[in-house]
């Protein structure tokens, strides 16, 4: 079973469509890496799927149509990480992860030790426990992103949606970052949507890509299927070349 | 080693603080006035009220009569229209994600100020006598009417420029609200001149003329507004990243703020309607709070009921006694120091914004 099966999805936002009709398949366990010029649509569509958005369409997480889950139901299945998270002012960090719990606290309760255990070790995991105590708006571009990260582990979901995740950080830390959500992708057998704007990271660490245009899916496959000469050049309007690297296809842009 | 950190939530010493307050604001209250009571004697006198106790405080019955008929009504009144206000400018800067939110910078207040006005205005012709004397219960739900019906018209205003609220867009929206209603409130006055001086009495706050009553008009809607308020406070700040994060956090962003809304409004109507327009006690009292106690909603908001009543109370010791023979308007008091404050706390928002 798919754990995200996407079929037709169109979304407006103010009335104008935005995303035209996208098919997409991610098998449980699987990192699947959305990328697409500006305004392609991809941040619209990974919000949809995630249940922020109105859609038309069908959104099956684990089976189970998303708009047929209850909120709480939705927000234990997948867990987002937004492009720019907001940062509460004077919130501590362990307070902020400890919100990962929402879905696990009853109506008028608190949270139970249970959800208290589980952040701690989700700060342990993301070497985060020294800054527990920390105000978040304190924190640098690596460790904020790392915070935001550990929110989303605690609400303990199978599912992780990833909107730009590296984009505020420098190359030492985006890699830092990917690699620990590649970690995390093994230790707890999580499957991963993002989109991502570095095309060659984003081939270095995906499974499969899919290559999005005017809100339509005109490439799919992987890195190696999607990251071609032709493909770039036609839907970014930039010439680059593509070599072979270690990880994966290198893209490199060439002045025109 | 690792140092365990606790979620934040209300520390303990901070609760003691908060009762601590109430009790000083409570006996400082019934202490001072035209006539000095000996602080030993109000305390026992106090013991006195719980049902059993009987014990001799050494004050004359005549002091009693002032302690128990005219200064606890009022005290107590003071107590839980500062505990209303402060509850609900900590409610709307939550809901609104708005340092700057406040019962009055909403136009809230003035809703229910137009609403009290139209109920005082129109009741006159019927009683002959002094319009304000004794307000009847249904005098909040006009209130309540009219705070509602301001709340919606700033949030509907407050976006007219473009989908997005900022604090400033709604606070001018705001202030254009609370012009409008009260011009409506001015010209229901010029047409109810037989009317104007209980009406203006009232406006500027009249704890003055507090009585039991009163507080048996406030005291359900007080309760109803405190219990739901306050079971909100872990929502409050989940909200405090935003509605989207927090719908997918599990959260129902928007039924959790009309529920809130509704209440604030509430507590805020009913706090007007017993003691007129008493301004900056939403914004002074959450602010220090959050500035003493931390961000976290689970501690705003049950101390902002403790410090705000007891804060309210002692306003208005220093209204009644601070003016020589004419008492200030309690309305002024807080003015006097809610205005300075309301600029300490727009540098110090516009900082935050900057970082």
């Amino acid at each position: 079973m798919s754990a995200i099966r996407v079929e037709g999805l169109r979304v407006s936002l103010d009335g104008t469509p935005i995303v035209l009709g996208v098919d997409l398949d991610v098998e449980r366990g699987e990192w699947v890496t959305v990328i697409g010029p500006n305004g392609a649509g991809k941040s619209t569509a990974l919000r949809a799927i995630g249940g922020l958005l109105p859609f038309d369409g069908t959104v099956e997480l684990d089976g189970s149509p998303i708009d047929r889950l209850h909120r709480r139901e939705r927000a234990k299945t997948i867990a987002t990480v937004a492009q720019s998270p907001v940062v509460p002012p004077g919130m501590r960090v362990f307070d902020y992860v400890l919100l990962g719990r929402t879905p696990y606290v009853p109506p008028l309760g608190r949270e139970s030790a249970n959800d208290l255990a589980v952040v701690e070790q989700v700060l342990e995991e993301l070497d985060l426990t020294r800054f527990a105590g920390r105000r978040l708006d304190t924190l640098s571009g690596g460790e904020r992103q790392r915070a935001f990260l550990a929110r989303a582990l605690a609400q303990g979901a199978g599912i992780l949606l990833l909107d730009e995740p590296t984009s505020a950080l420098d190359i030492g830390h985006q890699q830092e970052v990917l690699e620990l959500v590649d970690r995390l992708r093994a230790e707890r057998a999580l499957t991963v949507l993002a989109t991502m704007h570095d095309l060659t990271t984003a081939g270095e660490y995906a499974d499969r890509m899919v290559l999005l245009a005017g809100g339509r899916v005109v490439a799919a496959g992987t890195a190696r299927d999607v990251l071609t000469e032709e493909n770039l050049a036609k839907h970014y309007r930039v010439r680059v070349r593509v070599i072979e690297g270690e990880h994966g296809p290198l893209v490199v842009p060439v002045r025109g | 080693m690792t140092v365990r950190v606790r979620p934040a939530g209300l520390r303990p010493a901070w609760l003691v603080a908060g009762v601590v307050a109430v009790l000083v604001a409570l006996i400082a209250g019934l202490a001072f006035g035209s006539v000095s009571l000996p602080l030993s004697g109000v305390a026992l006198e106090l013991l006195n009220l719980i049902p059993g106790v009987r014990v001799h405080s050494g004050l004359t019955e005549r002091e009693v009569a002032i302690l128990t008929e005219l200064r606890l009504p009022r005290v107590v009144l003071g107590l839980l229209v500062g505990a209303m206000l402060a509850l609900a400018g900590a409610a709307y800067q939550g809901v609104f994600r708005n340092p700057l939110a406040d019962p009055h910078l909403l136009g809230v207040a003035a809703g229910a100020g137009l609403g009290v006005t139209a109920v005082i205005s129109l009741r006159a012709g019927t009683t002959g006598g002094d319009a304000t004397a004794n307000l009847p219960f249904g005098v909040p739900v006009a209130a309540f009417a009219g705070a509602l019906l301001a709340v919606a018209l700033t949030w509907l205003l407050g976006a007219a420029g473009g989908r997005d609220r900022t604090p400033s867009t709604l606070i001018l929206s705001g202030v254009a609200v609370s012009s409008f209603l009260a011009a409506g409130q001015t010209y229901l006055m010029q047409q109810h001149v037989e009317t104007l001086r209980e009406v203006y009495s009232w406006l500027l706050g009249r704890l003055a003329t507090a009585g039991w009553h009163d507080v048996l008009v406030m005291l359900p809607y007080a309760v109803v507004t405190g219990v739901i308020v306050l079971s909100q406070r872990r929502e409050l700040d989940v909200l405090t990243v935003g509605d989207e994060e927090a719908s997918a956090l599990g959260l129902h962003p928007q039924r959790s703020r009309y529920l809130l809304i509704v209440a604030a409004s509430l507590g805020t109507a009913a706090a007007v309607s017993v003691s007129g327009l008493i301004g900056f006690v939403g914004i002074i009292v959450p602010h220090t709070m959050r500035l003493l106690a931390g961000p976290s909603y689970r501690s705003i908001l049950p101390l902002s009921v403790l410090f705000g009543g007891a804060f309210l109370a002692l306003a208005d010791l220093l209204a009644r006694t601070a003016g020589g023979q004419a008492e200030i308007p309690i309305g002024v008091v807080t003015a006097f120091f809610g205005a300075p404050f309301f600029i300490v706390v727009l540098r110090t928002s516009r900082q935050a914004a900057a970082t």
